[in-house]
């Protein structure tokens, strides 16, 4: 989820009290939003919190255990091989899609007006993840599916892309890939767009060639842009659930047993909804930390256009 | 029992097909009688599978016409969202007065007090418990024996496969209806297995030249490990060697240490290494139903439930047909059997009227019209005799599956607490002795964490 970065400016005391007057209205627009946050957001985090200090398995009131559910993740083999296959999941995911949005958006701004083509890009977000998911379990399917047959009859070995601990987690994170590559291309096209257009007259005045202009302009302007794409996706990407509940459930041995699987799989089907608890807050600390550090690294609220 | 993903789609369709005219059946004729004071209790009851509930509308419709003062309203909700339903039911104390349940899942409810005990309704109205097929009563007590449900069906494994191939390769049903084996070299079952696999170059796996690398027809598929329960793949297998996971019903500790085990599953992965069976890899993927009809697999074993799915995709390639698992060194055919049941919710404001819906759920008369409607084996005997007639009359025959209650060669579904943690550490550990990835020398550790989930 991305924050707005507020600009609260203690200097600038004397507009403060002229806008006093707008607070009212504003306030009356903030608060469909602001119920929603609390209902929906607010409270079933704080909540969660409290779980995660209980023994709680939905069926009989929770059991206040202190810290005793956080001191078993430390011990808990399976949630650190969860640890790893997500962190496998995001550095692939993220990697290749964000470099090949980029390229992809980059091509459309500079060598194309077609508003066809822009569509097609977004096409497969249209899609809904479960259909994604089991068009491409099929599409990948070792005895049956489209794709190992193609590589069978170029005389290549079939894989099982989803069967195979070596291939399932990567082969998740792509058929994601494939998916949201489109809806990252736009924001980052977006971000193009507003690149104003006389730096880039001014770049070819000076006779730059279009690796420079890349390079020069479009790479540093685009910053802010990419930064949010970046926090979103990543945050995004952490959390993939629903391509593996629909695929492998987790399997084979773990491999694509991701800490949003592991959650579920502990609170609906062990009924362990304290540990389930207390592994969410460890996942929104991680969330939250990642995001601080891309924010700050990458100086996510400022602009190099405003000089 | 894990769902097939074919299933839970086709479920999921199927959900969205009937969910048009559930809603309209209770509407009318509730009000036809003249009960005292007219008022008419609506009993609400959940169940999960779409195959069955013409039959259960019509078994609600018939206990409504008998009993004006009720009236049933029936909600089906996929498996997948079934338990999620319940569950979340519970706590918020809206659930089904009425719910079809799993031995997967009930120990948790009754654990917590959130279904009601029978005992009492069960002696009051001098229910006769003999009626159902042996075991599937015990199925639904708790450690101490109090009943919580009444048994509405069952379910056994036997091996589905295509008569076109194995008739092609010079096999009868007689012969397939005598199969042997043993974990030592496999008996005639491993020799027919083998002659079933072929190569992509036509070479049968008990012929030289066979390329293992390069099958085009594997004489046996793998559905999955079997995880903790093995209840399609190798329970059959274990139970002829005398091998079971507990001591019974609500045993306290499991037996995956046992040489008897790790022997059954060396024998069955030796069969990837064989390239009889698909690698672990290779099974997974589309539905060991659909590899079947395809003609990826000569033979399957799995449920009764998965009947219909199979023979109703008989084709010009594909004519299926039914063989008991092989007998064991022990003399005899072997499978699991599990089965359903309803259960009352403790959160019912009617536990009277609740009660009087499941007995009729668990009496002959609903019974017989499930048996009618060929898609399960209803739980009393003489109902299950109809359902094989009822088979029988659209040409399946399934007198392999219900073989096994007839010669009391059953095992029961291992029903004890901790159940889906027992799952969640076993499940890995037989992925990777089946990917190859590690030895039957694994579960010994295995069986001690399982077992130390119940100090």
């Amino acid at each position: 989820m991305a924050t707005m970065p507020l600009t609260a400016n203690p200097r600038r005391g004397a507009k403060v009290s002229r806008k006093r007057g707008q607070l009212v209205p504003a306030l009356l627009f903030l608060l469909p939003a602001l119920l929603g946050f609390l209902a929906f957001f607010a409270w079933p985090a704080a909540r969660g919190i409290y779980l995660s200090f209980t023994d709680y398995n939905l069926l009989s009131d929770p059991e206040f255990v202190g810290l005793e559910n956080y001191a078993s993740i430390g011990g808990d083999s399976v949630f650190w091989r969860s640890m790893v296959v997500t962190l496998q999941y995001v550095l692939i995911n993220i990697v290749v899609q964000t470099i090949a949005a980029f390229a992809l958006a980059v091509l459309l701004h500079r060598f194309t007006k077609s508003m066809v083509i822009r569509g097609v890009v977004m096409l497969p977000y249209l899609i809904a993840n479960v259909i994604v998911a089991l068009v491409w379990y099929w599409l990948a399917d070792y005895n049956l599916g489209l794709i190992n047959s193609a590589l069978d009859a170029i005389g290549l070995d079939r894989i099982g892309f989803f069967g195979d601990q070596q291939y399932a987690m990567t082969t998740i994170a792509l058929v994601n890939v494939w998916r949201h590559l489109g809806y990252t291309t736009l924001l980052i096209f977006a971000g193009l767009q507003a690149i104003p257009g006389d730096v880039y007259e001014a770049a070819a005045v000076d006779g730059a060639g279009e690796w420079r202009v890349f390079r020069s302009i479009t790479l540093p302007l685009l910053r802010p842009v990419l930064a949010f794409v970046l926090v979103v996706t990543v945050v995004g990407s952490f959390q993939i659930f629903d391509t593996i509940a629909v695929t492998t459930q987790g399997g084979p041995v773990d491999a694509t047993n991701a800490i949003t699987y592991y959650i579920y799989d502990k609170a609906f089907g062990s009924f362990d909804f304290g540990y389930a608890s207390a592994l969410s807050v460890i996942l929104m600390l991680i969330l939250a930390v990642i995001a601080l550090v891309q924010m700050r690294v990458l100086r996510a609220n400022q602009s190099d256009l405003e000089r | 029992m894990k769902k097939s993903l074919a299933t839970t789609a086709t479920l999921a369709i199927a959900v969205g097909a009937l969910a048009g005219c559930s809603g309209g059946g209770s509407d009318d004729g509730s009000s036809e009688g003249s009960g005292q004071g007219g008022d008419v209790t609506t009993i609400s009851y959940g169940l999960w599978d779409s195959n069955q509930l013409p039959a259960y509308q019509q078994c609600a419709d018939d206990f409504a016409a008998a009993n004006p003062q009720y009236t049933v309203d029936i909600e089906q909700i996929g498996w997948d969202d079934y338990w999620s339903k319940i569950t979340t039911g519970f706590v918020s104390g809206e659930n089904y007065d009425v719910f079809t349940s799993h031995v997967a899942y009930y120990p948790e409810f009754q654990k917590n007090n959130q279904v009601l005990p029978l005992d009492e309704y069960i002696a009051r109205d001098g229910l006769d418990m003999s009626i159902y097929q042996d075991g599937l009563v015990e199925l639904w007590q708790d450690p101490d024996g109090v009943q919580y449900g009444l048994p509405k069906d069952f379910d056994t494994v036997s091996l589905f496969y295509n008569v076109q191939m194995t008739e092609e390769a010079g096999y009868s049903a007689e012969d397939l209806a005598n199969l042997t084996w043993n974990p030592e070299d496999g008996g005639t079952y491993e020799e027919f297995i083998a002659h079933m696999t072929v190569d992509k170059n036509g070479v049968r796996g008990d012929e030289p030249g066979f390329d293992k690398d390069n099958v085009e027809t594997y004489g046996l598929w793998m559905e999955g490990s079997g995880g903790a329960d093995g209840q399609t793949q190798w329970t059959f297998l274990t139970a002829s060697l005398g091998w079971e996971q507990t001591d019974g019903p609500w045993a306290t500790s499991y037996r995956y240490d046992d040489p008897v085990f790790a022997e059954t599953i060396d024998w069955w992965y030796s069969l990837v290494e064989k390239g009889y069976m698909p690698t672990f890899a290779a099974q997974e993927g589309i539905s060991w139903a659909d590899q079947l009809i395809a003609g990826k697999a000569a033979m399957v074993p799995n449920g009764s439930w998965m009947t219909g799915y199979v023979f109703g995709a008989a084709s010009d390639t594909f004519t299926p047909a039914v063989a008991p698992t092989p007998v064991g060194p022990d003399g005899q055919s072997w499978s699991m059997m599990n089965g359903l049941a309803d259960n009352i919710s403790a959160t019912t404001d009617n536990p009277d009227a609740a009660w009087e819906w499941v007995k009729y759920l668990g009496s002959a008369e609903c019974q017989d019209v499930v048996a009618e409607a060929a898609v399960v084996f209803p739980a009393i005997k003489t109902s299950t005799d109809k359902a094989v007639v009822a088979f029988e009359a659209g040409g399946v025959d399934v007198t392999a599956f219900t073989g096994h209650v007839d010669d009391g060669t059953t095992v029961l579904f291992p029903i004890t607490d901790n159940k889906s943690d027992v799952n969640s550490i076993m499940t890995p550990v037989m992925e990777a002795i089946m990917s190859g990835s590690a030895g039957t020398d694994t579960l010994a550790d295995a069986n001690a964490n399982v077992n130390a989930l119940f100090e």
